[in-house]
């Protein structure tokens, strides 16, 4: 089915929720996130793909979603930072990050836990080196990277 | 972006009749969504290759080589503890490959087909040779990523670090269209952009790449990846090769030596890799080889580091194939 230029609706699963959104097919899952669903949590920084900043999951692995077309995830599920504490209970990464002082600005920190809740699903005991790994698709202009990768391998061991 | 339509398909023949429409395909995005941010890619339609099925995923029936659909994406040939004993080279390449989001969005065709990194020709307002404008402005400009070898009116290096891996063991790829299949060898997809060819890939238009195979007996060698960055993560390379060869008692046979990085297509030179041929790929050798490679070479005011660099990362690179 040929759809577009103009507006269409694309069906997709947002934090758990089924949403149908209405935009033209050249519209970014970002800006789709952002601007259509209010969900700001996710960062627009570069919005071409080189610093991370609006990393989600998409079927459960980590994309940036600037360089994603909503049309293109028709049917898939996303999950962002507004969707990974439950029943009022931070998220284990998310209570690493508190603990281990991983951030300054705060502007890359969304990016940085999806990236690293997306390795814990593949890897519960993560080292040192496999979330430098994980986070080196997410620059941080402050330079927390340490504290960072603390908090990733104790929300490992914490989970 | 301009605006456009969408379709994606489940059927290979629908995508081909989009195709030979005038579609432009589209699988993980990571290089066409940014040539359409920055104006360099204006497509009408676009067909989203991800609904088709059987174009993804690997598989290697023995004594008849390994083959690659060409939407797999590049995160699942990465992570294959299987696909690393029967070809180990392709984690290697993979590895230090852009990041983890784009290898998970990245396809392998996307990664064959992925334009030159090249800034004059990634600026929208700059109408380069490539883009059909009268000059190269890296020649007389800020080269320092740019070609030192092998290059005509466009100084732009080779970008993949898949590709070097994958010629290193004498990939083919097949090409579908609407009219039918035909197979070449990989090497033959990369084109030094040259006279009235201002492009990067002998690709047809309505074609579509749908797999890689890799030779049963190509699978016998030890391969290594080699990358030189700026920086340990996340850069393309300033310079990268693949090395591979079949070791007997000591002994190199069916050497190969592919660099990227250097020329604007991945940089082989069969007498350098004739050469190596019955050598016990010991330093002199090592060095007559790299000789070859370069001759030739010439570097621009500020890419000359990468003959040095060249230089050493062949050495390693055929040293730890016998190590």
């Amino acid at each position: 089915m040929l759809r577009g230029p103009g507006a269409t609706d694309v069906a997709l699963t947002v934090n758990g929720e089924s949403v149908t959104v209405h935009g033209a097919p050249r519209r970014t899952l970002l800006d789709t996130l952002r601007e259509t669903l209010a969900l700001t949590g996710t960062k627009k920084v570069c919005d071409e793909g080189t610093c991370g900043a609006c990393t989600v999951l998409v079927d459960g692995r980590p994309v940036y979603s600037c360089m994603t077309l909503a049309v293109a995830c028709e049917g898939k599920s996303i999950e962002t930072i507004e969707g990974i504490a439950k029943d009022g209970e931070l998220h284990p990464v998310q209570r690493a990050f508190i603990d281990a002082d991983a951030f300054q600005c705060g502007f890359c920190t969304p990016g940085q836990i999806m990236s690293i809740v997306a390795l814990l699903r593949e890897n519960a005991g993560p080292t040192e080196d496999d979330v430098r790994r994980a986070v080196a698709g997410n620059l941080c202009r402050c330079g927390a990277y340490p504290n960072i990768v603390k908090a990733g391998v104790s929300a490992g061991k914490r989970r | 972006m301009n605006a456009f339509s969408y379709a994606r398909p489940r059927a290979l023949a629908e995508a081909l009749r989009m195709l030979r429409n005038g579609a432009v395909a589209l699988a993980g995005g990571t290089d066409l969504v940014g040539l359409m941010k920055d104006g360099l890619a204006r497509p009408q339609s676009l067909v989203d290759l991800t609904g088709i099925e059987g174009l993804r995923g690997w598989s290697h029936a023995k004594g008849r080589g390994l083959r690659i659909g060409a939407l797999t994406p590049l995160v699942e040939l990465e992570t294959s503890d299987a696909l690393a004993k029967t070809m180990p080279i392709v984690r290697e390449s993979l590895r230090d490959a852009a990041t983890v989001q784009l290898r998970t969005m990245g396809t392998v065709g996307g990664n064959l087909l992925q334009r030159n990194r090249c800034w004059y020709f990634r600026d929208e307002g700059t109408v380069c040779w490539l883009k059909g404008g009268s000059r190269c402005f890296a020649i007389d400009g800020e080269n320092r990523y740019h070609a030192i070898i092998g290059a005509n009116e466009c100084v732009i290096v080779s970008p993949s670090d898949l590709v070097p891996a994958l010629l290193a063991y004498d990939a083919e790829i097949a090409l579908t269209s609407s009219r039918g299949t035909r197979r070449m060898k990989l090497a033959d997809l990369f084109i030094a952009p040259h006279g009235k060819e201002r492009r990067e890939h002998s690709l047809r238009p309505g074609e579509l790449i749908t797999e890689v195979r890799v030779p049963e007996a190509a699978l016998a060698r030890r391969g290594t990846y080699l990358k030189a960055m700026d920086r340990k993560a996340w850069s393309f390379a300033l310079v990268s090769v693949a090395a591979a060869a079949r070791i007997e008692r000591g002994v190199a046979r069916d050497v190969r030596v592919i660099m990227g990085g250097l020329a604007p297509v991945p940089w082989r030179v069969i007498a350098a890799e004739k050469a190596l041929e019955g050598t016990t790929l010991d330093d002199a050798s090592c060095a007559d080889a790299a000789d070859r490679l370069l001759a030739g070479a010439t570097p621009l005011r500020d890419n000359g580091y990468k003959v040095t660099l060249a230089r050493e990362l062949v050495r390693r690179a055929l040293r730890s194939l016998v190590a």
